[in-house]
């Protein structure tokens, strides 16, 4: 493992180069990104919303893009603020930290970092409920399953992907009590090889309909090769996929971003933190696939205006864990403290959580 | 139905070691003339974007593998240039190698990450094909997959049973005493070098245009270190570079399975995604714990500079 050190070490001393040169610019908003950019998936959302700030607002950005969770995205970070951006996103969970001890070097730069959980007096929280949009795409695969049986690859079993998971079946068994999740840890958040491995096994056993919560969208085509259903994460993936592809849950930060930005330079900004879904428009689903009856996506264009409303919620009550312990009872909702803290499978999942 | 599934899973297993055969059984080919070449994971990207693009533009799979091949047969060439002619440091340049791989393969692919290709039918073979449980896994796989065999044939052929094949061993032996009978050394590495780069370039192709098929920057995600270590681990003999690929590919298809059968097992999820590395490594060492057959086959020369004295 020393070798891939050194080779991230000899990246980043190229980028931080890159960087220095990028000069400064009057309002700099600057974005650290963990992966590449590419063509969908997690980052590349977040480019689209950097791509709207620029043009609502005038602003120029700047970004770095395959930044590594350690300490080399303290340096891009700081680097950032020292030229002089305004505002700088760090747009994945493992820049948490460095973002934070680098915000109290830059008290009169704005911070926003994506995904985590500790607030700074200039660095504030943004998150989405991408839960939302998992639950409706598992209403969709409750309806669409032949065999009852649903598969999910997942990476990490940390809380904002068992949220995921168990949004999907909870959805799913809203309108199919018969249907069963099954779930395989690929460990890895980016390898498109052992996704689609992952998702075949799912679909040689019994799987009709799958999703995933890694990167890449092997998952998708691997469904489209075997003549499944498969959804999307992050981005809409049907061009992966024409015939497999019933819809994704996609993930919006751009109208965040041009509030945010608008706000420090009014000069009104403080640090909140920020958990939109649907209501804030933060979560969507890809256009849904022909495939689809049409009376399910009345069905589902219904839920969305009803979760938009707040009236509808995945995790209302009565949510049961797979031992029976009941989480939530009937006529209540889970609280933001509960589903931050999710780390078991509701009822209807058949592997066991990876502890 | 477990007949059914014992053969998903092993066509599952060869699929996913096809790849590490033959980037390893190139890599060995080059490490035994003595040349340690680590930038397999810059050359297998290489080959998987080169292959990718090629396929992708001409509608060709073949014109792809060939490009793939070619890529990484280039990017060994380089390799070459700077550790036989110029007498650089093997490590360090092919470490230097695998950045240059991996980054540049990036970029060159950046307008193919959204494309797809079709996928590639497999070949069956009539009859065979047939047989219950093993007929699949064996006989109705893609092209590529009977190409690693072939090319494991051929080089156990080549390095045990040809003049050629002693004359590389002996090379990567004792380049100096190579040299003195007349061999020449630096040319003989060179070709093995680039052979290795060649095969690393087309296990880069499989990924791309054969297994996935699709390209992303970063997807080759270490199969080149673990072709690399195969190498070592199996002693730099060709049976067991293969054995030690399908047992690779084998426990990680197999722990896959567990987890997707919705089976109640206790063991995280976590140690069984390293089950693959901790199997692999334990058999190999276990097979190969004799210290004269370690000695007997470890190229003795590995990773030093030669330069013949006039």
């Amino acid at each position: 493992m020393a070798l891939t050190k050194i080779i991230n070490k000899l990246a980043i001393v190229a980028l931080l180069g890159a960087l220095s040169g990028a000069g400064m610019a009057a309002d700099n908003v600057g974005f650290v990104y963990v992966s590449p950019i590419g063509d969908a998936g997690w980052t590349y959302q977040h480019d689209l919303g950097r791509l709207q700030l620029e043009k609502e607002t005038g602003v120029t950005t700047s970004y770095v893009e395959n930044v590594p969770e350690g300490p080399d995205a303290e340096r891009v970070i700081r680097e950032m603020a020292k030229r002089g951006d305004k505002v700088v996103f760090a747009t994945s969970f493992g820049f948490m930290n460095y973002a934070l001890k680098v915000s109290k070097t830059f008290r009169k730069t704005a911070f926003v970092h994506a995904t985590g959980y500790k607030l700074g007096k200039n660095m504030g929280l943004v998150n989405a409920r991408f839960y939302e949009g998992r639950y409706l795409t598992g209403v969709i695969a409750g309806e669409m399953t032949k065999s009852n049986v649903l598969g999910y690859v997942a990476a990490f079993p940390i809380p904002e992907v068992m949220q995921g998971i168990n949004a999907f079946i909870q959805g799913a068994r809203s309108v199919n009590p018969k249907a069963e999740l099954r779930v395989i840890w690929v460990n890895s958040w980016f390898d498109p090889g052992k996704e689609r491995q992952a998702a075949l096994t799912l679909l040689s056993q019994e799987a009709d309909v799958i999703t995933h919560h890694t990167d890449s969208t092997a998952v998708v085509q691997a469904a489209e090769d075997q003549g499944k259903y498969a959804f999307g994460y992050h981005s809409d993936m049907s061009k992966y996929g024409p015939k497999a592809h019933l819809t994704a849950t996609t993930h919006h930060w751009g109208d965040y971003y041009v509030k945010t930005v608008k706000e420090v330079q009014a000069g009104t900004w403080k640090p909140t933190s920020v958990w939109g879904g649907y209501a804030e428009g933060m979560i969507r689903l890809a256009p849904l696939n022909k495939a689809i009856p049409a009376d399910l996506q009345n069905r589902i264009r219904e839920m969305e205006k009803q979760m938009t409303a707040g009236k509808l919620h995945p995790f209302a009550g009565p949510v049961v864990d797979q031992s029976g312990k009941t989480i939530v009872p009937a006529g209540q909702n889970m609280t933001d403290e509960q589903l931050n803290a999710m780390n078991y499978y509701v009822q209807g999942v058949v592997s066991k959580v990876p502890n | 139905m477990e007949g059914s599934i014992l053969s998903s899973i092993l066509f599952a297993t060869i699929v996913a070691g096809t790849p590490l055969i033959i980037v390893a059984l190139g890599q060995l080919i080059a490490e035994k003339s003595g040349v340690l070449n680590l930038g397999a994971e810059g050359m297998m990207s290489m080959g998987a974007i080169a292959g990718f693009a090629i396929s992708f533009e001409t509608g060709s799979v073949w014109l792809g593998v060939l490009g793939g091949m070619a890529a990484g047969a280039l990017m060994s060439y380089l390799f070459a240039v700077v550790v036989l002619t110029l007498m650089g440091n093997q490590v360090a340049t092919g470490l230097a190698l695998s950045i240059l791989g991996v980054g540049l393969s990036a970029f060159i692919g950046k307008p193919y990450e959204s494309e797809i290709l079709p996928t590639i039918e497999a070949i069956r073979i009539p009859l065979l094909a047939d047989i219950p449980i093993i007929g699949e896994p064996l006989f109705a796989q893609q092209s590529l997959v009977y190409f690693s065999w072939a090319l494991f044939g051929a080089i156990v052929w080549f390095l045990y049973r040809s003049r050629p094949g002693l004359v590389l061993r002996a090379v990567g032996e004792s380049p100096s005493s190579a040299h003195s009978i007349g061999y020449p050394v630096i040319r003989i590495r060179y070709m093995a070098t680039i052979f290795g780069g060649a095969m690393a370039g087309i296990g880069g192709a499989f990924l791309s245009v054969f297994y996935t098929p699709l390209w992303v920057e970063g997807m080759v995600a270490g199969r080149g270190w673990i072709a690399i270590a195969l190498v070592v681990f199996a002693t730099w003999r060709p049976f067991r570079v293969m054995v030690g690929a399908y047992l690779f590919g084998g426990v990680m298809v197999a722990q896959l399975f567990v987890q997707g059968s919705g089976l109640e097992i206790n063991i995280p999820s976590q140690f069984l995604s390293s089950l693959p590395y901790l199997a692999t490594i334990i058999v190999l060492v276990i097979i190969s714990r004799d210290q004269n057959t370690v000695r007997l086959n470890a190229p003795v020369s590995l990773g030093q500079p030669y330069r013949p004295d006039a």
